[in-house]
């Protein structure tokens, strides 16, 4: 069979969600050019051999909407023969964009697929396409509808995190995420964003608070707890029924945050890498799906994960770094339990509760930024997970070349 | 200081704008220093004032941007351009969140930037003045109202609002103003005005702009909303049938309104600054502004006239040849309050010309733009008569008579006979060298071409043509009497087609060889339409007609005897004259059919030019023919002596031809191309030697 192989992975940084974050004033649209630009120039791609571009999206309105993929593979200049869809598999996008990518070529039916991701959280607020699940009464009652919030407070409710322990994994993401910012770490896959004079408008992740401590957490109020007395606690405790009460641990401060920004990720065959002369970077080694309670909603990247190592004939063992998206802490964190695999593999350039989670984007970002540490560390294997809405889980298992 | 700061007893601040050595405010560097110095000191002095009333000490309120800093940005100055733009936006800001009352006392006019600063005044009160002049222009010169202009209009009026203030610059006068919603208040006097500001302030301690106000909703709706977004879904093609994608600024403009709307002030504001630096450091605001402001400046000035004469006004014209074009200088000298005789062979003749005037002041008293008194006054200016002795005591002739140089030389020599000695004779010829008409002239030094373009009534420019002998009173005058009727004169010297004809028919010949190499007819008036040009080639041939084309080939043959080199256009003009039939329009069709009552359409006899065979020309290629003909030849009128200054090359092309007004004219638009005189090299080994560069070119663009 084909090998999938990853040639290239880039991003945008990302910018504060909100419309004082630097990235508020940029089109979602050109997010993404800003990005095929510079995929052209890095790679000299020849886009008419395009076979397809594949992008998450979460929010597929207003400036997201209408195929945002091909809107954009046009408005970039790339040849009319690159066509692009549009996907939405919520928190998963990107990752989802990347893994459609692989089995496209290594179905060997394309040869060239530019996976990525895009999300203006400041400029299409999240949940403005609408979601039955959360706001059609019938449907909501008929699948125990939480907040993804009252879900992870639940999670670490059931695994016992308390406030201090989830501060305690913000605090460490940070730390992680400033000391990466600081060495460059991300260098490799950041590509600045520019007005239409070339001037930059934001050049690096801006989101991340370098100070971070637990007393300043300790402070912050949970966001959940208001909303879970509201009745979203007993809703989640009919499926929890041996759980007394939920501890409201997460917080704007470990949660990931709300933040804009694109990512791109070029995945093609060994042939159309010799004939363009790209060096591979990494092998997509397995991909995997799976569902898991809806209520609880955020359980997915472990079974995902080990369905994805099944797959691959590989254990948690044998993989060198982990990234799983950081929705909230304890989502991490029980995924650490379940796996056996200690927090040193485990995101160790912080994550999305310091540098934000461009619902659309994250999952294409976090797989350039596992196969940059690979290269770093000279490590083999790679795998990157997150939870999504619905219940389901993602995950993707890549190999150094 | 720019800006003078006076607090008075009741804690109101007046900020007066008056830059120092200047007779009018312009947005400068030392503007810009002193806003900063105003908005430092308001806010150290915020909890003793009032409210604060700006005003100007100039004629005119304020004039808007520095042009010269303007044209002067690098196409590498983008970044230190943004910073300094959104230094002043910033400043302006903070004046007009003070927190105190801000009212605009607008004494004269205000334009672009000038504007732009009542716009951040929380209250607008003008003077009732017919002469204020109001409102953006910026997008006229290539550039879009940087200083808060399309972001705070938009708010105020919304995008459909805003949009012909915005994306067509339209002005407006203080009446106006005040019924659009632009202006809050008139006032009489500027005592009246001030009052009125110092009770405003007093009235509303707590003023705020609307958008700095909770609960502010756009007016007409933001883009998401679905009549917004239809209506905007169809606006880039709209503008694009218009600019045909070679006018960046409307199109900026249009995506400053858009892109603004979807966000918060601030994030709209920068917006607005990322373009207004795209079109600040591009090439064709340089070019517009060159020409369109500093050339079309420097001729009022009188740029080309001889120094030294004293100006003159001409109270009585003669017009020889009461056709089209004498019926239409008729008007243009009457209108202006200048007495005419209306000459033809016949009374009846005359009183036709005559009527072609009274046609038209009908038409402005139904729009209401003249009152039936005015256009009397009009018409009796204008004496229809069939004696040449009528036309004594007139101190300009101008002959509009058949271009033939036996006619003309006629009524020269019947006219002068009348005529008081110091008297000027001008024809109107548009093809006849001068020189060789005045030798029909009793005084050869008094003897000059004026080129009027038909329509009279629009066309704003006219040639002025020195003949060999023509002296230099004799050319002031014409100069003066040019100014005198409102229209824009260029000088320049006697040659076949003097300039801008010839440079016409490079245009219309180019045209017609595409026709010859078999490029489909819509391909070539599409070209021209692409280039920038006002009506394709084709089109244009047929309203000249094909007799004149081959009249004045056939001219210029015999004229020039073996130095003669027949234009690839001229097989077509003789194929459809003789071979077709078809001579144009006013013989009843050309390269068009004119269907009665409908619109006109291509003649589908063309295809006799058809080549099937051949490939499809590249479009480039063919607007590079259309424009490289026009401005090469352009080049060779400097070579030969024709045209002595780019000023008046640049703006006979654009007034008189309809040359795209994006590149700034005939010989700017080889200036601002990257590689002309290669491009040249190029369509000259393709396309023959009328695209050879001449000799002189290459050291006028400086190579």
């Amino acid at each position: 069979m084909t090998d999938a192989l990853i040639y290239d992975a880039l991003r945008t940084p990302r910018g504060k969600g909100k419309a004082d974050g630097s990235l508020h004033e940029v089109k979602p649209i050109s997010l993404l050019t800003g990005l095929m630009h510079a995929l052209e120039a890095r790679t000299g791609l020849p886009t008419a051999e395009v076979d397809d571009v594949v992008l998450g999206c979460v929010t597929p309105v207003g400036d997201q909407g209408g195929d945002i993929a091909k809107t954009a593979a046009l408005a970039a200049g790339w040849d009319w023969k690159a066509a692009g869809v549009q996907v939405n598999r919520f928190c998963g996008s990107g990752l989802e964009a990347v893994n459609l990518a692989a089995q496209k070529v290594r179905s060997g039916w394309e040869d060239i697929v530019v996976a990525g991701g895009v999300e203006s959280m400041s400029r299409v607020p999240m949940g403005s396409d609408g979601w039955a699940m959360a706001t059609d009464p019938q449907t909501a009652k008929a699948l125990g509808f939480v907040p993804q919030g009252i879900g992870a407070d639940l999670i670490a409710t059931l695994e016992g995190y308390g406030r201090a322990e989830v501060d305690a994994f913000a605090v460490e993401s940070q730390r992680r995420a400033a000391q990466a910012r600081s060495e460059g770490r991300f260098a490799r896959s950041i590509v600045p964003v520019r007005d239409i004079n070339g001037i930059a408008i934001l050049a690096e992740d801006e989101f991340i608070k370098a100070g971070t401590t637990l007393e300043g957490l300790a402070k912050l109020k949970p966001s959940f707890e208001q909303m879970g007395a509201m009745g979203y606690d007993a809703v989640a405790l009919k499926r929890y029924p041996w759980v007394e009460r939920i501890a409201h641990v997460h917080h704007a401060g470990n949660a990931s945050g709300i933040v804009d920004g694109a990512a791109l990720v070029l995945v093609a065959n060994e042939a159309a890498g010799r004939r363009y002369g790209w060096t591979p970077r990494a092998r997509i080694v397995a991909t995997a799906l799976t569902g898991t309670d809806p209520t609880i909603m955020l359980t997915g990247p472990a079974p995902a994960a080990q369905k994805a190592l099944a797959k691959a004939g590989l254990t948690a063992d044998d993989i060198d770094l982990f990234e799983v998206n950081e929705a909230f802490a304890a989502v991490v964190m029980r995924f650490a339990r379940e796996m056996g695999v200690g927090m040193d593999r485990i995101n160790v350039n912080g994550g999305a509760i310091a540098m934000g989670h461009p619902l659309g984007a994250t999952g294409a970002m976090i797989l350039g930024t596992l196969v940059d540490e690979l290269e770093r560390q000279q490590k083999r294997y790679g795998l990157a997970t997150l939870c999504i809405g619905g219940g389901m889980g993602i995950a993707t298992i890549v190999e150094r070349i | 200081m720019s800006i003078r700061y006076d607090i008075d007893a009741d804690r109101i601040v007046t900020l007066t704008l008056d830059a120092a050595d200047d007779k009018t405010n312009t947005m400068n560097a030392a503007f810009r220093a002193a806003l900063h110095a105003v908005a430092n000191r308001l806010e150290a002095e915020r909890g003793q004032i009032a409210g604060v009333i700006v005003t100007s000490a100039k004629r005119s309120f304020f004039s808007g941007g520095d042009l010269k800093e303007l044209v002067a940005i690098p196409a590498d100055g983008a970044e230190a351009f943004f910073l300094m733009v959104e230094k002043l936006k910033a400043d302006m800001r903070r004046i007009e969140t003070l927190g105190v009352p801000l009212v605009a006392a607008i004494n004269g006019s205000a334009l672009g930037g000038g504007f732009e600063i009542t716009l951040a005044c929380h209250h607008r009160i003008a003077l009732d003045d017919a002469s204020l002049r109001l409102g953006l222009p910026e997008v006229t010169l290539g550039l879009l109202p940087g200083a808060g202009g399309v972001t705070r209009m938009v708010r105020l009026l919304g995008l459909q609002g805003a949009f012909e203030y915005l994306v067509e610059g339209k002005q407006f006068g203080a009446q106006a103003g005040l019924k659009a919603g632009l202006l809050h208040a008139l006032a009489g006097s500027t005592e009246d005005m001030l009052a009125q500001a110092r009770a405003w302030i007093k009235a509303n301690p707590h003023a705020k702009q609307p958008w700095d106000t909770d609960g502010y909703k756009l007016p007409g709706g933001v883009p998401s909303q679905p009549k917004v977004a239809q209506m905007l879904a169809v606006a880039p093609a709209m503008l694009y049938e218009k600019t045909r994608g070679n006018y960046p600024a409307p199109e900026a403009v249009l995506a400053t309104m858009v892109e603004g709307a979807q966000v918060d002030f601030t994030n709209a504001c920068r917006i607005e600054t990322r373009y207004f630096t795209r079109l600040a450091t591009g090439q064709v605001a340089k070019n517009m502004i060159a020409t369109l402001f500093f050339a079309m400046n420097e001729i009022k000035a009188g740029a080309s006239r001889p120094a030294g004469v004293a100006v003159r006004q001409v109270a009585r014209v003669g017009v020889l040849g009461a056709g089209m074009m004498g019926a239409g200088i008729a008007w243009a000298c009457a209108s202006k309050g200048v007495q005419v005789v209306l000459k033809d062979v016949s009374l009846a003749a005359a009183e036709k010309g005559k009527a072609y005037s009274a046609k038209l002041l009908e038409k402005r008293i139904a729009k209401g733009r003249c009152s039936e008194a005015e256009a009397a006054a009009i018409l009796a200016r204008i004496q229809p008569t069939e004696a040449v002795a009528d036309l004594a005591g007139c101190e300009l002739v101008i002959e509009a008579v058949f271009e033939s140089r036996e006619l003309k030389a006629r009524v020269t020599q019947e006219t002068e006979a009348v005529l008081a000695a110091d008297a000027v004779f001008a024809s109107n010829t548009s093809t006849l060298p001068i020189s060789g008409l005045a030798k029909a002239s009793r005084a050869p030094a008094h003897f000059i071409g004026l080129h009027f373009f038909s329509p009279v009534d629009k066309m704003q420019l006219v040639e002025i043509i020195k003949g060999r002998d023509t002296d230099a009173a004799t050319v002031a005058l014409a100069y003066d009497f040019v100014q005198q009727i409102g229209k824009t004169p260029i000088v320049v010297n006697d040659g076949r087609g003097f300039f801008t004809s010839r440079v016409f028919g490079c245009y219309i010949n180019e045209g017609m060889a595409m026709l010859a190499e078999g490029v489909p007819p819509a391909m070539v008036e599409q070209a021209g339409l692409q280039a920038g040009m006002p009506v394709g080639p084709l089109a244009v041939t047929d309203e000249v007609s094909l007799t004149l084309c081959e009249h004045i080939s056939k001219q210029a043959r015999e004229d020039l005897g073996d130095a003669y080199v027949a234009h690839p256009a001229e097989a077509v003009v003789n194929r459809m004259i003789h071979a077709l039939g078809r001579s144009g329009r006013a013989a009843g069709g050309g390269f068009y059919d004119y269907p009665e009552g409908g619109k006109k359409q291509l003649w589908p006899g063309l295809a006799h030019f058809a080549q099937p065979d051949r490939p499809l020309p590249d479009m480039q290629l063919l607007i590079d023919r259309l424009l490289f003909a026009q401005a090469l030849e352009t080049a060779r009128c400097f070579d030969e002596g024709v045209l002595e200054s780019e000023r008046d090359a640049n703006v006979g092309a654009i007034l008189g031809i309809g040359f795209p007004v994006w590149s700034g004219g005939a010989m700017q638009f080889l200036h601002q191309h990257g590689d002309a005189l290669g491009r040249a090299a190029e369509l000259a080994v393709a396309h023959g030697d009328r695209f050879a560069a001449p000799a002189g070119l290459a050291a006028r663009l400086g190579r």
